[in-house]
């Protein structure tokens, strides 16, 4: 049965219709491979049960012609998405035993469509990290290894997304992108993921971190995968006063392969000194096989670029101060007891807050000070701005923009861990396309010298997702990305 | 009128700004769906977004706006078409998300004005600074249990008009006033109760003081006072001691201060460098609101007569004095009442019954004019008995009293009751003649008219006779014929 889990989202909804199998017996073969998986430390809490009932049901909606779009597809869900009645930690203690009695928007809408929930996966704290190691539940261990077997990060934030899919545990997972969390990881997982325009997928009901970059996105094993999985989770919802009421597109009908006469921009800022030669060459790379399917390569300049992560990590911190404050001890997660109001918050937010995140707050709360605000947060709102103008003006000359995904493949566990600006700096590629809330997508498109994955990165117009999807596809069909990791963990387990 | 206090030094002048914060009348808060109802049991008007669950977004309510744009043109303020909500970071047990939405640097109202009205029919202008919209919190209960608080969500999310006004007055008389027309404007359009009690109305004071003319002295503010009496003790209390600090050598120091109702003195809460930080921004899960000029436009066109314009136009149409017409719009009920009362009636006959009898009554049963057991309709009635001759204006009182303990109809009540004035000559003249009869000296002291007083006597004791019933222009009539 095992082959099951290698199909894509696409192979298995064909093979469903075509009643080759069930999605209780593709559901099965998945609930397996996340037990053999425990040593990777994915999920953080897993619903077998809840996925078979879920697959029956499917199962029988297919049998009546009602099935959905994802029917019988089974998913993990990043624990940053409110689930009814099932644990939703957002990876910290400060959520000690939290059940919503509510459910996301997006995943309502995935369920909608019929796909199946094996469980909930890992992320750093309140999605505060690039490699999936603050969460509280501890790291998540990313399926590939160097050649030379050596453990590597899965990056993050949706590092348990991104690792749950590699390892065939999931057949896809929803992600979250507040400045690279959906795509960085994609990228060190060989994986493709997407980060719809702001205001594409409803924010109700994910746990925010920073309200104004915040995205759901899916991450998928390929493009049209990514197609599939977007259409149904985005959508307009009046419960979410950022969505966009437009229609969302049958996103897998841009696949067509065909990028002929398109443009191209490569911003001149993203070769920036220090990035690895592989990560370079495969950027080149990317460029010719854009040149040879017969786009045009324009050269462009984003000159703001240098002052987007100063900018995202004053205004990311600044709202997570404010958003973080409702987990006080009064009404759910968890309280320490205190002798009065002020030692209560205390002792709750100093054990159930880990470091990154009190690091995260301390930042936001001082940039936000009577006194700092105008020096700090409103000059970053302001740069904000000439970030998102930089992008305006470039998409007036070309259709989409090529860069890398990240500045290296994935990190050694601990590598970045207590130099907290090496770690933000993983994000500088990703950072400016959040600031200015437009699409971006990671498609895995090579190997470096270590034998890691490496993706590339493909910005677009607000809204314009199929043309960033159109032409992810062309890189994928180019890069004819095939490495698998080796599955080692299934012997540790 | 001397606003001017009198210290030892000298002359001082107190300078006070309100700020106002108004419940607005609405079914629902302002970003959730909640229900609003006062006085329900604890915890049952909370929707998620209230409670701040994990992932929760707040959502405009426009009626709120509608309502707080009303308000604004009630107070004939300046519409902001383009305005933003703000979050004010501070922690507390019945804060749950641990900031209340508020508008800080953009409200949706600008400046405005309201006119006072003063003793004997003066008036003054006070400026509105701005009115904006934000969330009220939860309720903290500390008298529970011995060690711990409860806390009761219903008010939270709330929808809230702060209404801040300039620090144009002068007097404690004045801060009430401007309460007082506040809350009458905001119950004649229907954006608030003004109900003070139930704290539908709060009002933060800033009182100052400072020489007449002088530059303006340090302000405190005192929190929270939930009664125009209240208000009106607390800036007494608070100017006076400022005063006395300053005259004995003292500093004014800006701090926030409370009420204390029971000793009648305010306390310090807090100093400025106490203060919180509340590090306002702009609340990201909100778009700026943006107001169409064509929606303002209807809610203009659709406001009710305000009560200085119904003032006028009662001052006018019905020859209603300052005080009297003031009185009549001070509550939209009673204008409604009293404008059915003189409808097609003497006006001043109308208002002398609303303002002296009605009030006294309703006074006396501690009822509001829309409780009243008299209708309008019914006092209508009893005038209408009057003009006609049915009944005279003494058997009148003694009707309206039975109409206000039964709610009668006063026509049957004076049926009933054969309270129907006389007006036969001839049964009037019998009683006048024997009046006149049995008193011979009384005749002697009128003297034939020489002493006219004495005739007020012979009135008394006929319609005495008559029960109150003879119609007394009639029994005056005949008594100075007879008694010639």
């Amino acid at each position: 049965m095992s082959e099951l889990t290698d199909l894509t989202i696409a192979g298995a909804l064909s093979g469903l219709d075509k009643g080759e199998f069930t999605s209780r017996e593709l559901t099965r073969a998945y609930i397996a491979e996340v037990e053999n998986g425990r040593a990777l430390n994915a999920f953080t809490t897993e619903t077998p049960e809840k996925a078979l009932e879920m697959a029956g049901a499917a199962d029988a909606a297919r049998r009546s012609g009602d099935a959905g779009p994802l029917n019988g597809i089974p998913l993990a869900i990043k624990d940053l998405f409110c689930t009814k009645g099932v644990l939703t930690t957002a990876s910290s203690h400060i959520l000690h035993g939290f059940k919503p009695p509510y459910e996301s928007s997006v995943t309502s809408n995935l369920w909608r469509d019929g796909a199946v929930m094996l469980g909930k996966v890992s992320l750093d704290e309140f999605a505060m990290g690039s490699s999936n190691e603050t969460s509280f539940y501890g790291p998540v261990q990313n399926p590939w290894r160097t050649t030379d077997g050596k453990a590597r990060v899965p990056g993050g934030s949706s590092g348990g997304s991104a690792a749950a899919v590699a390892a065939r545990m999931a057949a896809a997972a929803t992600g979250t992108d507040t400045g690279g969390s959906i795509r960085q990881p994609a990228s060190f997982c060989g994986l493709a993921g997407i980060k719809p325009t702001y205001g594409r997928c409803s924010r109700w009901g994910i746990i925010a971190f920073a309200s104004s970059l915040d995205q759901a996105g899916p991450i998928t094993r390929t493009v049209e995968d990514a197609a599939i999985m977007l259409r149904s989770m985005a959508g307009y919802d009046p419960k979410d006063s950022t969505s966009i009421n437009t229609p969302v597109p049958d996103y897998r009908k841009a696949l067509t392969g065909d990028i002929r006469g398109l443009k191209i921009g490569i911003p001149q800022e993203y070769r920036m000194d220090g990035t690895p030669p592989d990560v370079l060459a495969l950027w080149d790379r990317g460029i010719q096989w854009m040149k040879d399917a017969g786009a045009q390569i324009v050269d462009i300049s984003l000159p703001h670029t240098k002052y987007a992560l100063a900018t995202y990590y004053i205004v990311a911190p600044a709202e997570a101060s404010s958003n973080l404050a409702r987990y006080d001890g009064v009404r759910y997660g968890l309280r320490e007891q205190g002798g009065n109001l002020i030692e209560m918050y205390e002792n709750t937010r100093g054990a159930g807050f880990g470091e990154e995140v009190q690091r995260r707050i301390l930042i936001g709360t001082y940039v936000l000070s009577a006194g700092y605000y105008d020096a700090y947060y409103l000059k970053a709102q302001k740069v904000r701005t000439l970030i998102a103008q930089d992008f305006e003006q470039a998409f007036g000359r070309v259709d989409a923009i090529l860069t890398p995904t990240a500045p290296c493949s994935a990190f050694s566990p601990g590598e970045k861990s207590d130099d907290p600006i090496s770690m933000y700096l993983n994000d500088v590629f990703t950072v400016p396309a959040s600031l200015a809330g437009i699409p971006g997508m990671s498609v895995p498109a090579g190997v470096c010298g270590a034998g890691l994955p490496l993706g590339l990165q493909i910005l677009g117009r607000p809204f314009e997702e199929e043309t960033v999807l159109k032409v992810g596809h062309v890189i994928e069909q180019a890069a004819g990305f095939s490495a698998r990791p080796r599955i080692w963990w299934k012997e540790a387990a | 009128m001397s606003k001017l206090i009198s210290g030892a030094t000298g002359e001082w002048e107190v300078v006070i700004g309100l700020e106002v914060h108004a419940q607005i009348t609405s079914n629902a808060k302002l970003f959730s769906g909640a229900a609003t109802e006062f006085g329900a049991e604890p915890n049952t008007q909370v929707s998620l977004v209230d409670a701040a669950m994990p992932g929760m977004l707040p959502v405009i309510n426009a009626y709120c706006v509608e309502q707080a744009v009303r308000t604004g043109l009630a107070l004939e303020a300046q519409i902001n078409l383009y305005s933003i909500f703000d979050r004010k970071n501070y922690f507390y047990a019945d804060l749950p998300q641990g900031y209340q939405i508020s508008q800080y640097k953009q409200p949706v109202v600008g400046e405005g004005i309201i006119t006072l009205d003063l003793k004997d029919g003066e008036t003054k202008d006070v400026g509105i600074e701005r009115l904006h919209l934000e969330q009220d919190a939860g309720k903290s209960m500390h008298d529970q249990h011995p060690t711990m608080t409860y806390v009761d969500l219903n008010r939270s999310g709330v929808a809230l008009m702060e209404i801040v006004s300039k620090p144009d007055m002068r007097s404690s008389e004045e801060a009430g006033a401007y309460l007082k027309k506040l809350r009458t404007i905001l119950r004649y359009i229907g954006t608030c109760d003004g109900n003070m009690e139930q704290g539908s109305m709060r009002a933060d004071v800033n009182v100052s003081v400072r020489r007449p003319g002088g530059p303006l002295g340090t302000r405190c503010e005192i929190k929270n006072v939930n009664s125009v009496r209240f208000v009106q003790q607390a800036i007494e209390y608070e100017a006076r001691r400022q005063i006395d600090v300053i005259e004995d050598g003292g500093k004014i120091v800006q701090e926030t201060r409370l009420y204390d109702v029971a000793q009648g003195v305010t306390r310090s809460m807090r100093s400025k460098e106490e203060a919180h930080d509340y590090r306002y921004f702009p609340d990201p899960d909100l778009l700026p609101l943006e107001l169409d000029p064509a929606w303002v436009d209807k809610i203009k066109a659709g406001l009710p007569e305000l009560p200085d314009e119904k003032k006028n136009r009662l001052m006018r149409d019905f020859g209603l004095s300052v005080y009297d017409a003031g009185v009549m719009v001070s509550e939209p009920e009673i204008g409604v009442y009293f404008e059915e009362v003189a409808r097609g009636r003497d006006p001043k006959q109308a208002s002398n019954w609303v303002t002296g009898s009605l009030f006294a009554a309703l006074n006396a049963k501690g009822v509001s004019i829309t409780e009243s057991p008299v209708t309008a309709a019914n006092l209508g009635k009893l005038i209408d008995l009057i003009a006609d001759n049915t009944i005279s204006g003494r058997i009148a009182k003694d009707v309206f009293e039975i109409m206000v303990e039964t709610g009668g109809d006063p026509a049957k009540i004076v049926e009933e009751k054969g309270l129907k004035q006389i007006t036969d000559t001839g049964f009037i003249e019998g009683i006048v003649e024997k009046i006149i009869a049995e008193n011979p000296g009384q005749v002697a002291q009128y003297d034939g008219g020489a002493n006219p007083k004495v005739i007020g006597w012979f009135v008394g004791q006929v319609m005495k006779q008559s029960q109150g019933k003879a119609n007394p222009a009639q029994v005056n009539e005949l008594l100075k014929k007879k008694l010639g």
